[in-house]
């Protein structure tokens, strides 16, 4: 169990890094989420489901979504496809 | 530092200068206004204030590249149309008088010194924040020590008494909504408040009874010409997109999302969670509802009159119901509110009440952030 706590907080800190180091805001938001299940197993080792519940209702669910509709809104998503169609 | 610059009109000084005055609106840079002050060369030369800034660009040795400002400061390259009269502009000047002053940018040896300095020097800064948090860390008391200063009489009071005082099995429910009753109080407003804020930002306004698109096909004009990127830019005629795999899944998800919010909620004070976990867990199920089915059909019990109610009423009884209990504790009166047998669902005084209040506002609050981010209204 210590060791898997271990490879969890491994995970974290790449989550971290590297939604800074993404290039793709759509690739960073879901790194973010990812970040957040990480950080709920966590929760749930540090004997705080409550917390946990919280983590994975806001920070994996809602949050994640509002930042999905502001790309959308600022249109950061929609610009990509003709861009990858034409690539291939 | 009195140095007389010959392109003073394009210097990145004067630019600070007119944004620092407040004469150019950075974030329209294009609608500035055409009544600014422009300053005279000889006179306004740069200030005797100490500004570290203008000497980066200062060896640039061609006049047009010391005009723009540098890259990474948003505030200083927004204002490129300078307003400028034709007299002060050097004849030999490459551009012309609304020109963006941001194409040269990438030219010239000094702003690129200074870029790769400005680079270092925030790698720097941040290896330096790290490493101080760090060091912090490092002088925190050990997890689960007993010697520990938040190991005090406080939490022994909480821990002791608790349960007999609040009648909470779930002690963590017991200290927010009994002891920092208040606290939670101000949580919930602060959550109103935010949905408030984010109304005033993201509303679209239309009369009252009208879709916004329709209103947007009489304000535009010739309808046939706005339909199309009209759909493309309101959401809610998209709305509901009609995926079968989406609305079967959420057929299936969305009672049980429900459902365990409910519970959450209502076992709050016997099992881990509470308001803030239930009404949360509550508020991703209706967006996932809203997402399958679309806006029509939320809107059937779900607007913004029934927001309004629900957040209003929830928020007014929890500060009526612990004003009342806040009262009754400090005049050392009898609140007359039965604390039950713990472990029972209807137990421990106010708190499943308070519990049900702070849910059904984050709940509101969660999907009200979402109606208004996605077609401007609740």
């Amino acid at each position: 169990m210590k060791a898997f706590e271990i490879v969890l907080l491994g995970c974290l800190v790449v989550c971290a890094v590297s939604v800074a180091f993404a290039r793709d805001l759509l690739t960073s938001i879901i790194i973010f989420m990812s970040y957040s299940l990480i950080m709920c197993v966590i929760w749930i080792f540090l004997q705080s489901p409550d917390l946990a519940v919280t983590e994975a209702a806001v920070g994996a669910g809602v949050t994640s979504i509002l930042f999905f509709v502001t790309l959308k809104k600022i249109k950061a998503i929609r610009k990509e496809d003709p861009d990858e169609q034409t690539e291939r | 530092m009195s140095r007389q610059r010959d392109n003073y009109q394009q210097s990145f000084w004067r630019k600070f200068r007119q944004w620092v005055d407040g004469e150019v609106d950075t974030l329209t840079a294009e609608r500035m206004e055409s009544a600014a002050p422009v300053l005279q060369p000889e006179t306004a030369a740069p200030a005797p204030v100490p500004q570290p800034e203008t000497a980066v660009p200062a060896p640039v040795p061609q006049p047009e590249t010391a005009a723009p400002a540098p890259v990474p400061q948003p505030e200083t390259a927004a204002p490129a149309p300078v307003p400028q009269p034709q007299t002060v502009a050097p004849a030999s000047h490459p551009q012309p008088n609304g020109a963006p002053a941001l194409s040269p940018v990438t030219e010239g040896r000094g702003l690129r010194l200074y870029n790769r300095f400005y680079q270092i020097m925030s790698v720097l800064l941040c290896m330096g924040i790290i490493l101080v948090l760090l060091w912090t860390i490092a002088y925190l008391p050990v997890f689960g020590n007993a010697g520990n200063p938040d190991n005090n009489e406080v939490s022994a009071r909480y821990i002791e008494q608790g349960l007999k005082e609040t009648g909470a099995m779930n002690m963590v429910t017991g200290m927010i909504l009994d002891y920092r009753a208040f606290d939670t109080f101000g949580e919930s407003c602060v959550l109103f408040i935010a949905s408030c804020c984010v109304l005033v930002l993201l509303r679209v306004d239309t009369a009252p009874g009208e879709n916004p698109g329709k209103k947007k096909h009489g304000a535009a004009g010739d309808p046939a010409q706005v339909h199309l990127p009209e759909q493309l830019v309101d959401d809610r005629i998209f709305e509901p997109k009609n995926d079968i795999i989406l609305q079967k899944c959420a057929t299936v998800l969305v009672p049980v999302i429900l459902m365990f919010g409910v519970y959450i909620i209502l076992n709050g004070h016997l099992s881990p969670g509470g308001g803030f976990s239930g009404g949360a867990v509550m508020g991703s199920g209706l967006i996932l509802y809203l997402n399958a089915f679309g806006f029509r059909k939320t809107e059937r019990f779900f607007n913004e009159k029934v927001y309004r109610r629900i957040t209003v009423s929830a928020l007014t009884f929890y500060c009526l119901a612990k004003s009342y209990s806040f009262f009754t504790g400090a005049n050392h009166l009898e609140s007359g509110i039965p604390l039950g047998t713990a472990g029972a669902i209807l137990s421990s005084g106010l708190i499943l009440p308070l519990n049900i209040c702070v849910g059904l506002v984050v709940a509101c609050t969660m999907y009200a952030f979402y109606t208004l981010f996605r077609k401007g209204g609740i």
